[in-house]
């Protein structure tokens, strides 16, 4: 699975740029995705039902505040752990990391499109999920709660993208991957989705759209920031062989 | 819950609890532990049980 | 070696600890508020501080074994969770028994420590099943250094946040570490905490000495019985090798 446009035209094997090797990959992930159709509806589907599972546990017809951040934001996030399970299945199955090693191309790069193709099988998630949770279980109207509700997805998003690749790329050639990969995740996970949690409650209380707390916001940020570098500095080590 | 209701006799159990869990790790650590180095001394023994009646002829050096 | 200062070390822990609990009991006042109770705090809370230490110190052994690429740190780096485990242990339960004798319910979810511990701990705990699911040591090793400074990293940022999280729920009395402890309780405190580092340190030489002795027994076995039974070893294991039978020194 060699990525095309990498080899650099002209004499010496020039490292082509990343943007050129970036473009590459990602299209590689669509068109492999857009084929086999594996993580996103899966992803989409738990989550609906997911939706349906809560209905029926908590006997409620409507949620709101807490109630309501809580129950969407973990079924995002164990939507989002169905993803990561199959981020780099592929890869390991059939020799991709072979092809992408041999290749000049800065490893990190492998880590830049992984990151990317999660983000955006969470962002197709969560076009879906997120209206249907408004429409199955919210009780306040989801609309006026949009905005901000998309700045704690956008943050909630970005963490589960730097912890989910990392622990994607460290499970992935264990013998137990699909077991191991929840297991180290979630914990990680936990700040995330404490920080959205707390940030998206007020926005979806009862009564009122409250305001943004910006302390969760920060920290939120934080974490993503800090565990994208950590994973950054990290994920050459993961790639050696 | 009061705290300054507290009595002496309702607390000890609790601290003595709390040490004996203590101790308790420490001491299934330490008995893990020798069993472990309790099969080394005996497969040593094996080792050099052998190893005492040939002369030296079946060591090889590692490269 | 790791076992020759050992002795030493033992008894001067031995010494510390007994010196820390007479101390404990019949020197340090009781607490107003909690009276006898209070003592767990001088085993609760410095367990705690070790365990996260030796964590951290997992991580940083970690790191460098990613740098020299020299298995020793990778067994130093085991060995040092390994036994962080064993001690986090200790302080969920004896935090459990404190917070039931103090609040008499057995889990209290606005104590940040008790739930940052239990956070941390779900983590660690992977750390073996994942070094078990790898079978080439190499890449055991790798992945495990990998896991082992993302981990570390996750400690203290996982204190702050849960901490924030409780912050404005009423505080509880576990909170107040070594902040604002008048006189006697100050001494008695950083002295249990001195023996339960070295407790953790003592244990932690004790466990590579070991595995050390372990490690040469196998390259003995090997050199001994001949170059063709180079895997003596044929089980899966979660446990470092250590390049011994390359003639390392030491």
């Amino acid at each position: 699975m060699s990525a095309p446009g990498v080899s650099a035209p002209g004499a010496g094997p020039r490292v082509p740029r990343t943007r050129v090797v970036l473009a590459a990959l990602l299209r590689k992930e669509l068109t492999v995705e857009l084929r086999s159709f594996e993580a996103v509806p899966a992803m989409t589907l738990f989550s609906v039902t997911t939706f349906v599972l809560f209905h029926f546990a908590l006997s409620r017809n409507t949620l709101s505040g807490d109630l309501a951040s809580g129950v969407l934001w973990v079924t995002l996030l164990f939507a989002a752990v169905l993803g990561i399970n199959r981020l780099f299945v592929a890869d390991a199955e059939q020799g991709g990391f072979d092809g992408f090693l041999l290749s000049p191309a800065d490893r990190s790069v492998l880590l830049y499109s992984k990151a990317l193709t999660l983000l955006a099988y969470l962002v197709v998630l969560e076009v879906v999920a997120v209206p249907a949770f408004a429409l199955l279980l919210l009780g306040p109207a989801l609309w006026p709660a949009l905005p901000g509700l998309l700045a704690a997805l956008a943050l909630g998003d970005l963490g589960i993208v730097v912890i989910g690749t990392f622990v994607g790329a460290l499970a992935v050639r264990t013998s137990v991957r699909d077991l191991l990969g929840p297991m180290i995740s979630l914990p990680l996970l936990v700040p995330v989705l404490l920080c959205a949690a707390r940030l998206s409650s007020p926005l979806l209380g009862a009564g009122h759209v409250g305001s943004l707390p910006l302390r969760w916001l920060a920290t939120l940020a934080l974490y993503d920031l800090v565990f994208g570098l950590i994973t950054f500095a990290v994920f050459d080590f993961l790639l050696e062989d | 819950m009061i705290l300054g209701e507290l009595s002496l006799h309702h607390a000890v159990p609790y601290v003595a609890a709390a040490f004996i869990v203590f101790f308790a790790l420490i001491l299934l650590y330490l008995a893990i532990m020798a069993g472990k180095l309790s099969r080394i001394e005996r497969e040593l023994g094996e080792l050099t049980e052998p190893a005492a009646h040939r002369p030296g002829a079946g060591a090889k050096d590692a490269p | 070696m790791y076992g020759k200062r050992l002795r030493a070390l033992a008894l001067t822990t031995f010494a510390a600890l007994t010196l820390t609990w007479v101390l404990a009991f019949f020197w340090a006042p009781d607490d107003a508020d909690q009276g006898f109770l209070q003592k767990i705090f001088y085993l609760h809370v410095p367990l705690a501080i070790v365990t996260l230490g030796g964590f951290v110190y997992g991580a940083v052994a970690a790191i460098m074994h990613l740098r020299t690429r020299d298995s020793r740190w990778d067994m130093r780096s085991y060995v040092a969770i390994h036994l962080s485990l064993v001690f986090g242990v200790g302080v969920l339960i004896t935090g459990s028994i404190w917070a039931r004798g103090s609040w008499g319910v057995w889990w209290d979810w606005s104590e940040p420590t008790l739930v940052s511990f239990l956070l941390v701990m779900l983590l660690y705990a992977t750390y073996q099943p994942l070094r078990f699911a790898i079978e080439d040591p190499e890449r055991q090793a790798r992945y495990a250094s990998v896991f082992a400074i993302t981990a570390g990293a996750f400690v203290p940022i996982n204190f702050v946040i849960v901490r924030l999280s409780t912050a404005y729920l009423h505080p509880r009395v576990l909170g107040n570490i070594s902040g604002n402890l008048p006189g006697r309780f100050q001494v008695v405190f950083y002295l249990a905490l001195v023996s339960m580092a070295l407790l953790w340190i003592t244990l932690w030489r004790y466990e590579m000495t070991s595995k050390h002795a372990g490690a040469q027994l196998r390259a003995l076995r090997r050199r001994l019985s001949g170059e063709d039974q180079q895997d003596t070893q044929p089980r899966r294991s979660a446990v470092p090798t250590l390049g011994v039978e390359a003639g390392a020194p030491r």
